[in-house]
């Protein structure tokens, strides 16, 4: 094990969040802020309470996974992008480094990133609203498990894509609708039953669920099957990597 | 042992169906510095790719040091440094930052007291906290070299390393592959450039089409390669050559207005003035003269017109 290439993997990725403090973390916590404005104060002032839970309350599991899913997948993907973009790949293929290895180190990096910022987030919300961790473990899980996961898929994109405009497609067309259509701002309980058999087909549902009912215990699927759901999609990103560098596709010719 | 790597019937097929390698054979002897010298897209580029991980062999074998490049990946990797021929770069990151990554990727621990030194060698220490953007061509160059060299290679591969840089650089980069060469590394060079490989090599292979036409050392491809030609402008045609000059092997064009004598720059002896002196005791006359080398292109023509 080259442990010396991940930590230098990790921490070249670590070096580049600090260099771009702002843009990592400032802007996502701006962001999530202003999302409390509009759908805690001002819509959520309109919205009983869900479940027991002021609405408030009620988003911010929603609106940490939203931010979870997207700086994971957009943190993962240029990561091993922008090498491949610039060519400095080469050395990283040239190195005495395993794929593993190549992936605890940009994957672990991307989704401790999206950690911090998660519980960055978590601690800006409790400004704002009252908050209570019924599953503080759980919750961690959900967390470690989703930025993990999403990373995985981040680093699917990165490497898939062989231009600036594939590397957004996936985030803006696909991640982006399935985290608003997955329950971050409201319980399925509130949709027409047609629309809520169809939200079972969205993956991020279970997410969102799981991590809510590790805050409040209240949740629209079981949290057996969201953690099913969230080890399957993640087992799904382990294979398809495996396969990546199995086969060298965009990776090597 | 004293071959450091050993490609056995190396080949190469792009997904394009591009044979850019076609079974090479090629043995590197420890401690040397051996130019490869091939037009573009001859496949000495990917010649060292394959060498060195990033691309995947179709057929053959490469060992370097007794192990297999891709059974035994780490150990093979881990003593080659390599130097690309683009100038890429981690932009927004500093010199240091750059090559103590690297140094890192390639399984070492720390050791700023080394890179110290590899960025002083290369007259890099007073940039070490610049950002590589800002640095020039010639400069991003070095901090590629300091990358390569930062986990303590036994091998280096520079693939064009003088490719757009100025003489004054090109001379300076020379300097530190022959240090590197004098600390027992081994250097294996790519160019375009006959007087680069004639500088610093000691031996120099010729790669054309995929495939080694000749390697050599360096004096004899020298003389082989150092052929030039003088070609007459006669003052009036001639109908042949008299046999008073047949020694000299000269060609006459067609119209018999022009003698080319073709001779060794390396000889002791040109042979041009006796030519002369016997052109004139032959009568012939001439109103213009001028030598010309065999380009590289030339010179790669005739050797796979040889080989075939």
């Amino acid at each position: 094990m080259n442990l010396y290439a991940v930590k230098a993997i990790f921490l070249f990725e670590m070096a580049r969040t600090r260099r771009t403090l702002f843009q990592s973390i400032v802007s996502p916590v701006i962001s999530t802020s202003l999302y409390f404005v509009v759908f805690g104060a001002a819509i959520g002032s309109r919205i009983s309470e869900i479940g027991g839970i002021s609405y408030g309350s009620f988003i911010v599991p929603g609106l940490i996974m939203l931010s979870i899913l997207m700086n994971s997948v957009s943190n993962a993907s240029f990561s091993i992008f922008f090498p491949k973009f610039t060519g400095t790949v080469y050395e990283l293929m040239s190195a005495p480094i395993s794929s593993f290895e190549i992936i605890l180190g940009y994957v672990g990096a991307a989704a401790t990133k999206s950690i911090i910022l998660g519980l960055i987030i978590l601690a800006t919300a409790g400004l704002f609203v009252p908050l209570q961790i019924a599953h503080p473990f759980w919750m961690f899980l959900f967390l470690f498990l989703t930025a993990v996961s999403f990373s995985l898929l981040g680093f699917i994109i990165g490497i898939w894509a062989d231009n600036f405009e594939k590397l957004q497609i996936v985030p803006l067309l696909i991640v982006t609708p399935l985290v608003f259509l997955g329950g971050s701002f409201y319980s399925i309980d509130m949709l027409p039953p047609i629309w809520q058999k169809i939200t079972l087909f969205n993956p991020v549902l279970y997410l969102i669920s799981g991590f809510r009912w590790s805050f409040y215990e209240i949740n629209d699927v079981g949290v057996g099957l969201s953690l099913a759901m969230v080890l399957l999609f993640l087992g799904l990103c382990v294979a398809t990597v495996w396969w990546i560098f199995k086969t060298g596709y965009r990776v090597k010719s | 042992m004293k071959n450091l790597i050993e490609v056995t019937n190396l080949s190469k097929t792009y997904a394009s169906g591009f044979e850019a390698l076609k079974g090479v054979n090629l043995n590197i002897r420890r401690g040397e510095i051996l130019a490869l010298l091939g037009p573009n897209g001859a496949g000495k580029t990917t010649l060292i790719s394959t060498i060195c991980g990033i691309a995947n062999p179709s057929g053959g074998t490469v060992t370097v040091d007794g192990f297999d490049i891709i059974k035994d990946y780490r150990k093979t990797r881990s003593l080659i440094g390599l130097v690309p021929q683009e100038l890429t770069t981690d932009a927004f990151e500093t010199v240091w930052a750059t090559v103590t990554f690297s140094r890192g990727l390639f399984g070492k621990p720390a050791n700023p007291a080394y890179i110290e030194k590899v960025l002083k060698d290369l007259s890099l220490w007073d940039k070490k906290d610049s950002m590589i953007m800002a640095l020039s061509g010639g400069m991003k160059r070095r901090v590629l070299i300091a990358k390569a060299l930062s986990h303590e290679p036994s091998i280096l591969f520079l693939d064009e390393p003088t490719a757009g840089v100025d003489v004054e650089l090109r001379k300076d980069m020379w300097n530190v592959v022959r240090v590197l060469q004098e600390k027992g590394v081994t250097i294996i060079l790519t160019t375009h450039y006959i007087e680069e490989a004639e500088a610093i090599a000691d031996r120099v292979g010729v790669i054309h089409n995929g495939e080694i036409i000749l390697i050599d050392n360096k004096s004899e491809l020298m003389s082989k390669l150092g052929k030039k030609q003088m070609i007459l402008d006669l003052t009036e045609s001639v109908n042949s050559i008299p046999p008073t000059l047949d020694k000299f092997g000269l060609d006459l064009s067609d119209d018999g207005t022009q003698l080319t004598y073709t001779y060794d720059t390396q000889a002791e002896r040109t042979g041009i003035t006796t030519l002369l002196s016997a052109l004139q005791s032959a009568g012939i006359s001439f109103n213009d003269l001028n030598t010309t080398q065999s380009s590289l292109e030339d010179i790669f023509i005739n050797l796979v017109s040889d080989a075939s």
